[in-house]
């Protein structure tokens, strides 16, 4: 492939943060090569289960026993199956060091895990922004809501996030499409919260779902959500935004789009005499064919531990531990999203009810602890994603026949409603929870293996507890029978909500980027996908990097054109 | 990460929809299974017959035989089971046939309905049992393997449920008048 290696702007990683990198860039005029370690994937085209009916798969969507040994790792991830194994690492292929067990999930292709995310959209309160300061588990964040609410609204009003206007203090409305309905037994569990729980709200989530598409999401081609949830195979509609679906296509129609897939980043290179980076040693995947493309803007949007690990592989003379890191901060204060603990039940009395179609999205009960004061023994707050929902009979009575014509036709009948609670709560950012380069084992294209040292401490196990009870006795009171709850015990990272490593700040000796996510000692280089955080808040984080990565995109394309950068 | 992982770790806490056993879902490493641990092709008949005295053929309904579940539990077994699984579960064909031609005088295919249901009733309340004491019982694998193939089959998904595969919309809450279920 031969290609020019002179652009005004590189972005490393196609997924969702790159995506807006990508779009945002392009739209201001800039040439822009985007560089991913993956294989192209084309909107639709690239789709090859999308229609496929339950009776296409030969294992109806598991995998095979051989293929769950060889992949212990990635068939645990969220979604994944027969349906979706396409979008998805082999464990094989691209392995890594777990100094503590740590489930590192990754989709290496054009659109990254923007095709197979979880699709929630919830804004950051100014609570979460304010909190590691005011509570003392982590530093200032650089930015407030204030800072980053017209960027909410600009990425919400693009990709098309779908819900209801709930004036809740934990979760700031925002440029919405309708929301989808809310199911009887959900209704139920509103108005009991309602009733029972001030302060606690159960509400629609912010999903990133064409609920009823605007012409800006018909002009990037795409269409209404059809309500199927089969989304993590790629939606023939576009009903759901992905990098694929909207941004790439969108910064491709401007003509200043190169992408290169295939094209795994080795490091950033820095020019001593500039003071600056002057481009990227990428290697071809394919050929291990090494290249370097210069611009005079490098975006980092490589997933946030691999960004981790293109800065930490980043050495020149004068940063010898990783570009920027003139204080083994790079690397440190990995966070995550503890997804371990989850409750449920059934519930009776609402057998004459039903739906139709399958939503893709839940409801959420808002962030009630610790919000404007701590009032519990952990710090950091928890949002709980729930739903009721009522599939096919699974059993018939005991004294009804266990086999046969009657038994059939009550299992083709609707069962009981259930109840499901499932936690995702912030951790703290710490710096013994750090990933660092292998010192000796390399991959196959020579680039050092990550290290993850990253696990859980007192202070999620108080979460986790928490969320048990509180969850319990919230079940209870809707009315729940047959509950259970559980602790996964999962390793950190199966919540694919890995944060941090680079993260932003006001001070240069305790952070790595400004603001803008500019690095405070390479000032064209800016990181704006999971790396970057100062803390996790606990609302689900990506709408949160397309907004930081569109404002720092405009941000570098002003610098770019007042010649700073 | 989101709304599919609750639903997983829902289906694992309540005891699945998914094939029996917690062993099932165990990935120790085994061995490579001998050819004599493996469905075959000449065993397919018989599965068809136990799925269909499961799920038998009706008015409303076609049987698990139309949905050809001796080849989807064949394919599952052999791909899907662990060796100790698939031994459990093959052992398990040739008890039916033992205690068939001992109690019948015939293999369970020649059976008459009654003689089936009869025979199946019997290992279903052992294997139901089991299950009260978590333990797998091969009739509880072919049950839970003959529910989940129909109703994902063609003819069990559009006939003995509902299937839409493009809904076009989400209405929450609709009034249930006894209709099939959704696929």
């Amino acid at each position: 492939m031969k290609m020019e290696n002179q652009f005004d702007a590189i972005v490393i990683g196609s997924g969702i943060s790159g995506g807006w990198a990508a779009k945002e860039l392009c739209e201001q005029g800039l040439k822009t090569l985007v560089l991913e370690r993956g294989r192209d994937v084309r909107h639709i085209k690239d789709y090859p289960t999308m229609t496929m009916n339950p009776w296409d798969f030969e294992h109806r969507g598991r995998m095979t026993k051989a293929f769950y040994q060889e992949n212990p790792l990635i068939t645990k991830a969220a979604g994944y199956g027969e349906d979706t194994a396409h979008f998805f690492i082999k464990d094989a292929d691209h392995p890594y060091v777990q100094e503590k067990p740590f489930d590192w999930i990754r989709g290496y292709q054009v659109g990254g895990k923007s095709l197979i995310w979880g699709r929630a959209c919830q804004r950051w309160s100014d609570y979460e922004f304010k909190a590691p300061k005011k509570y003392g588990y982590g530093i200032e964040w650089p930015i407030g809501y204030n800072d980053v609410a017209p960027w909410y609204s600009h990425v919400e009003k693009f990709i098309g996030v779908c819900g209801n206007e709930d004036g809740i203090e934990a979760m700031p409305d925002g440029e919405f499409l309708p929301p989808f309905e809310m199911n009887c037994v959900e209704e139920h569990m509103q108005s009991t919260l309602k009733e029972h729980f001030p302060g606690r709200h159960l509400v629609q989530g912010r999903w990133a779902h064409l609920s009823e598409p605007e012409q800006v999401h018909l002009d990037q081609g795409r269409g209404k959500c059809q309500c199927r949830n089969l989304c993590m195979r790629g939606c023939p509609f576009g009903g759901y935004f992905s990098s694929n679906s909207s941004t790439l296509p969108w910064a491709e129609k401007t003509g200043n789009l190169t992408i290169r897939p295939f094209s795994v980043v080795h490091s950033i290179l820095y020019d001593e005499a500039s003071g600056k980076a002057s481009g990227v040693k990428v290697i071809d995947t394919n050929t291990k064919e090494e290249m370097v493309y210069n611009a005079r803007i490098i975006f980092v949007n490589a997933s946030a531990l691999n960004s981790n690990l293109i800065l930490l592989n980043s050495k020149s003379e004068r940063f010898p531990n990783g570009l920027g890191n003139d204080h083994d901060l790079l690397g440190r204060y990995v966070s995550f999203h503890n997804y371990r603990a989850g409750s449920g039940g059934a519930i009776k009395g609402f057998e004459d009810h039903y739906y139709y179609g399958s939503r893709p999205s839940e409801c959420i009960i808002a962030n009630y602890r610790n919000l404007k004061e701590r009032d519990t023994d952990f710090v950091g707050g928890y949002t709980i994603f729930t739903g009721a929902y009522r599939n096919r009979a699974e059993e018939v009575p005991e004294d009804v026949p266990q086999l046969g014509a009657d038994f059939k036709h009550r299992l083709s009948k609707p069962g009981d409603w259930r109840i499901y609670m499932y936690m995702q709560g912030e951790t703290i950012p710490k710096p013994s929870n750090r990933v660092y380069l292998s010192g000796d084992k390399t991959d196959d294209w020579g680039i050092p293996l990550l290290v993850t040292d990253v696990g859980y401490d007192e202070n999620d196990e108080k979460m986790v507890a928490d969320f048990l009870e509180e969850s319990q006795k919230m079940l209870e009171q809707m009315g729940c029978t047959d509950l259970y709850s559980y602790d996964s015990k999962q390793a950190p990272g199966l919540d694919i909500h890995e944060m941090g490593g680079v993260r932003m700040g006001k001070d240069p000796k305790t952070s790595l980027l400004n603001e803008f996510n500019q690095m405070h000692q390479c000032k064209n280089v800016f990181v704006t996908d999971g790396a970057c955080m100062t803390s996790t808040g606990n609302q689900s984080p990506s709408i949160l990097y397309m907004a930081l990565t569109a404002r720092a995109a405009n941000y570098a394309a002003e610098q770019f054109k007042n010649n700073v950068l | 990460m989101e709304r599919r992982e609750a639903l997983k770790l829902t289906a694992t806490v309540l005891g699945g929809s998914i094939i029996g056993s917690q062993l099932f879902l165990s990935s120790c490493a085994a061995p490579p299974k001998k050819r004599s641990e493996l469905i075959v092709d000449t065993d397919v008949p018989l599965l068809d017959e136990i799925g269909e005295t499961i799920l038998p053929d009706t008015d409303i309904s076609p049987g698990a035989k139309a949905a050809h579940i001796g080849n989807f539990i064949q394919t599952m077994v052999n791909d899907c089971y662990d060796q100790e699984e698939a031994a459990l579960f093959i052992n398990g064909l040739e008890t039916i046939e033992e205690q068939s031609i001992e109690a019948y005088g015939h293999g369970f295919v020649d059976l008459s309905k009654e003689q089936r249901l009869e025979l199946l009733t019997k290992f279903d309340q052992e294997a139901r049992q089991h299950k009260l004491l978590e333990k797998p019982h091969f009739f509880g694998m072919m049950k839970e393997l003959t529910i989940w193939g129909y109703f994902t089959s063609k003819p069990g998904a559009t006939q003995a449920l509902r299937y839409n595969p493009v809904p076009g919309r989400y209405e929450g809450c609709i009034p249930y008048n006894g209709e099939k279920a959704w696929a």
